[in-house]
């Protein structure tokens, strides 16, 4: 397939990107997309607005996702940043009266063409949650549960090793296969969750806040987790914690609460995306420097 | 400092411990518990009552029939000689509430699963409070309709010819009670197990669909398997409701006791024949008087197993989420 074949250039495209970088932040005026533009994109976000029953939640978000990096979002509670998290797999489908407006393209191709079928997307572009969510089911059911409604004819048992060893759980839940899922600890779980999601073989995986719910062992364990999950996956994560963003991301946005001029709605809106060194050192933006150095909250 | 923890200051310490104490004792709080425990217990009361009034004239049966006879097949207790074979009206029942169920049980199922993953909040909102007033109908109403409209509009035409005896010139038989109840118990298997359905968490469901699974993937290996105490419990309630249902069977079975699950027959279920015979001309104390409560007894039996195996399904197969 082709999405193997350019997951082969891994490390040279992750070289030449760094390269890359490293000539870019000394040009402050290159604001958004700054950086790594000749890397293979996995999202082109133009205009990309979301409305709920009509209201805008966010608008106007313009942003490039690169293929291997680690894309965070940050910003203040009700910013957008899982609204906008939630459009890249088309979750926000389930929600009723949710409405994308703009170009959000996957890999070159309009991710909300009529064509596309969003059952087909989140197969491709997998997500883990704020809360973990395993299934009331064994480990072994919870894996294996991807694989089995897709229908794929394989060696289930090491599929689900395979996805375990991933999510560097398999040597702590090895002889307990078939024990609940619940019996985990909250941060097993959530390994768990995201090893159910990488069994799917998606070539990105969203995370929504994936460690809020953890304490900060589990959540180290995570956050390496992301940083190895990075040589085959793109990552995007949803954060509100600004060292969790500089610790494991390439690629911060940080998005805001916009208001109109009567105070009535408001809406998120991106301020800043660039490399996530530069964003947390030297912000082109004040408001990311009030941000990102604790001034407002 | 509050205001109060001022004024307390120049207290001497001695008082210290009064102050921790209530300041009446509370008579209204002790009255209320009393009441709510004796509202608890009134239930316990109630089912000690019925299963005692029931034992007295139970044993006064055994002693005139033998519990041999008791399990026969025949049941004629007016006849000379009488015969008191209970074993044709619990197979009377089961012949209502098998056919019923086969019936209410996917129809409610299918109602649930559509009301909860399928329907819009407005559909949503109409449907199922018209659902609920289904099962409110009166059941002398749901029997009426069974006999005059069920029997010769529906099963009648539909029957295929000769089948099982055949349908045709029947003016009662044991599927048009069943189809009748199934009327009455599908929107109680529909409305519970929506709620069982409804409760489970978004996040769970979330997973699924993250994983691509389609919606009916999501709601047939997610949600049902995660909901299934809460169904299993909705059709346990739905068979109890089926086995003690009296007048549609009344109205629409007849009254010939059967040993057969043949549905287009006419049968006698336990609790018609309950409410026929003591309703009917039967001096207290006789053989027939005391069969009522020996039916009861049975009937009361086979309901209380019935949960109590419930019980242990739903302890066994449900999957605690959370």
């Amino acid at each position: 397939m082709a999405a193997d074949e350019s997951r082969a250039g891994t490390g040279r495209e992750a070289r030449e990107a760094a390269a890359e970088r490293a000539a870019i932040a000394v040009r402050p005026e290159e604001f958004q997309h700054g950086s790594s533009s000749k890397r293979e994109k996995v999202f082109e976000l133009n205009g990309v607005e979301v409305l709920y029953s009509g209201v805008s939640a966010v608008k106007g978000i313009a942003l490039d996702i690169h293929r291997n990096d680690v894309t965070a979002l940050i910003g203040p509670s009700g910013c957008g940043k899982s609204t906008l998290l939630r459009c890249l797999n088309r979750m926000n489908d389930l929600i009723p009266g949710a409405e994308v407006r703009g170009e959000l393209l996957y890999h070159g191709e309009d991710l909300y063409g009529p064509e596309v079928d969003p059952v087909q997307a989140r197969k491709l572009i997998g997500m883990v949650f704020q809360k973990p969510n395993p299934f009331p089911k064994s480990i072994y059911d919870n894996v294996a549960f991807g694989p089995r409604i897709l229908g794929r004819k394989e060696d289930l048992d090491a599929t689900v090793e395979r996805a375990l060893r991933g999510a560097a759980l398999w040597d702590e839940v090895k002889d307990r296969l078939d024990s609940n899922a619940f019996g985990l600890s909250g941060g097993q779980q959530q390994r768990l969750c995201i090893a159910r999601c990488i069994a799917v073989e998606p070539d990105t995986i969203l995370m929504d806040e994936p460690c809020s719910a953890l304490d900060p062992i589990s959540t180290g364990k995570i956050e390496d987790l992301m940083i190895e999950l990075k040589e085959e996956f793109s990552i995007v994560i949803v954060t509100h914690n600004m060292q969790q963003a500089a610790r494991v991301s390439d690629r911060t946005a940080f998005l805001m609460v916009e208001l109109d001029a009567d105070e009535d709605n408001r809406w998120g809106r991106l301020v800043e995306f660039d490399d996530t060194e530069k964003i947390f050192t030297n912000p082109s933006d004040q408001r990311t420097e009030d941000y990102v150095s604790g001034k407002v909250g | 400092m509050t205001r109060a923890g001022d004024k307390q200051a120049p207290e001497p310490a001695g008082d210290l411990p009064r102050r921790l104490r209530a300041p009446s004792p509370r008579y209204g709080e002790k009255a209320i518990q009393g009441l709510l425990a004796l509202c608890g217990i009134l239930s316990v009361i109630t089912t000690t009552a019925i299963v005692v009034s029931l034992i007295g004239p139970t044993i006064g049966f055994f002693e005139v029939v033998s519990v041999s006879e008791f399990f026969g097949t025949e049941w004629s207790p007016q006849f000379e000689p009488p015969s008191f074979g209970v074993l044709a009206t619990v197979a009377g029942t089961l012949n209502v509430t098998l056919w019923c169920m086969l019936f209410a049980i996917p129809i409610g199922l299918g109602a649930a699963i559509y009301l909860s993953e399928y329907a819009t909040a407005r559909v949503r909102k109409t449907l199922k409070p018209t659902l609920e007033v289904l099962a409110g109908i009166p059941t002398v109403a749901i029997g009426f309709f069974a006999v005059t409209f069920i029997l010769p509009e529906i099963i009648q035409p539909l029957w295929p010819g000769d089948f099982l005896g055949g349908a045709t010139g029947k003016p009662f038989m044991a599927l048009a009670a069943s189809l009748g109840i199934a009327l009455m118990i599908v929107p109680i298997i529909a409305s519970l197990s929506d709620d069982a359905m409804s409760a489970v968490p978004r996040g769970l469901r979330e997973g699924a669909y993250a994983l691509g699974a389609t919606r009916a993937k999501v709601a047939t290996r997610v949600v049902f398997p995660a909901a299934l105490s809460g169904i299993v419990a909705s059709i346990v309630l739905a068979i109890s409701r089926a086995v003690g249902e009296t007048m549609i069977i009344v109205l629409a079975a007849g009254s010939t006791p059967d040993f057969t699950l043949n549905p287009v027959v006419s049968i006698q279920a336990m609790t018609s024949y309950i409410a026929v015979t003591a309703t009917g001309d039967i001096p207290t104390g006789s053989i027939a008087y005391k069969s009522v409560f020996a039916v009861g007894s049975v009937l009361f039996l086979m309901t209380l197993a019935m949960n109590v195996i419930s019980i242990r399904l739903v302890r066994r197969y449900r999957e605690v989420y959370e």
